[in-house]
């Protein structure tokens, strides 16, 4: 299916967002993810699955102000 | 000292970590000024990158508090997630709440800002907002659970100084309890010292340090500044008149004419 992962249109064999991001290469423990503007704690990633046209969004620490 | 949320701080100097000219640079200015509090920020992550690692794991070394931010977010929902994210991310319940209402000047939404400390703080948020020096707001920033309060001093990254010394002033008379931290628009030391001797109790900033030519000694600089601010407030400084008071005692001035 496609879904959109930090604004890229991607396309996924897995459903289950734990899933997704170990197939879109995510190894890192210091990431946080939200589906659809939502945030998804670390412990519900293997429970939440995305349906086609999901919009994903990884996000990692960086400098700030 | 200064307590954010029942965590004792001594350095009144808060600082950025973006923009320098390298992650030695950085570790070496926080190092250098005794710096305990820095803020930090979350972006997109593309897969394989780990690009976020390396940085935190310099911060973790570095061993201060981390204040993250949610910068660049318009919406009370986008900054409400994104500080979801964050406490997770690193493991803190402190957020440098920014709901930002200007593109231009940045300047904070204060009604989304209201609404989302009210929904950060029953979530267990320790909010640091990013605010005008507006008191109603800041009573009700207070009112929905802020126990610190972030005004700015000028629109970020101007270094214009403070802009409204009088507003600071009201804030600190009406919440004389409650710690206030200037953030953003300070340009220069001299700024810093400034908003420490109208009785605000810390400043945060990032550019003035990280864009100067010698941060590491820039930093240091800011450091002293708010050091001497702070003694200075605490020693009762005189009030301004506008007529000349000679400091030399006139009466035993000897007869020459």
């Amino acid at each position: 299916m496609w879904i959109t992962i930090n604004g890229n249109p991607c396309e996924v064999e897995n459903t289950v967002l734990a899933r997704i991001l170990e197939e879109a290469g995510y190894r890192s423990p210091h990431i946080a993810t939200a589906v659809n503007g939502v945030f998804v704690h670390r412990q519900s990633r293997a429970e939440i699955m995305l349906s086609e046209g999901d919009r994903l969004e990884v996000v990692a620490p960086i400098e700030g102000g | 000292m200064v307590r954010f949320y029942g965590v004792e701080i001594r350095n009144a100097l808060l600082l950025g970590t973006a923009q320098y000219p390298s992650p030695a640079i950085l570790a070496e200015a926080i190092r250098e000024s005794g710096v305990e509090v820095v803020t930090v920020s979350l972006r997109r992550e593309s897969g394989n990158s780990r690009a976020g690692e390396g940085f935190w794991a310099l911060i973790r070394e570095l061993g201060a508090h981390v204040l993250p931010n949610t910068a660049s977010c318009y919406t009370v929902k986008e900054a409400v997630t994104t500080a979801q994210m964050a406490r997770e991310v690193f493991g803190t319940a402190w957020i440098k709440l920014e709901v930002i209402g200007n593109p231009d000047t940045l300047q904070p939404d204060v009604f989304g800002l209201v609404e989302a400390a009210r929904i950060l703080s029953k979530e267990g948020f320790d909010v640091f907002p990013y605010t005008t020096e507006d008191l109603v707001v800041a009573d009700r920033l207070i009112q929905v659970g802020c126990e610190v309060l972030m005004p700015w001093g000028a629109p970020i990254g101007t270094g214009r100084g403070i802009n409204n010394p009088y507003g600071l002033r009201t804030l600190r008379a009406h919440f004389p309890d409650v710690p206030i931290v200037v953030d953003a628009g300070i340009g220069l030391p001299s700024h810093a010292a400034h908003a420490m001797e109208l009785g605000c109790d810390a400043v945060l900033l990032n550019t003035a340090v990280a864009k100067a030519g010698d941060p590491v000694r820039m930093a240091r600089a800011f450091a002293d500044a708010v050091a001497a601010g702070r003694a200075a407030w605490l020693s009762d400084p005189i009030d301004a008149g506008d007529m000349a008071q000679p400091s030399t005692p006139v009466p035993g001035k000897a007869f020459l004419s």
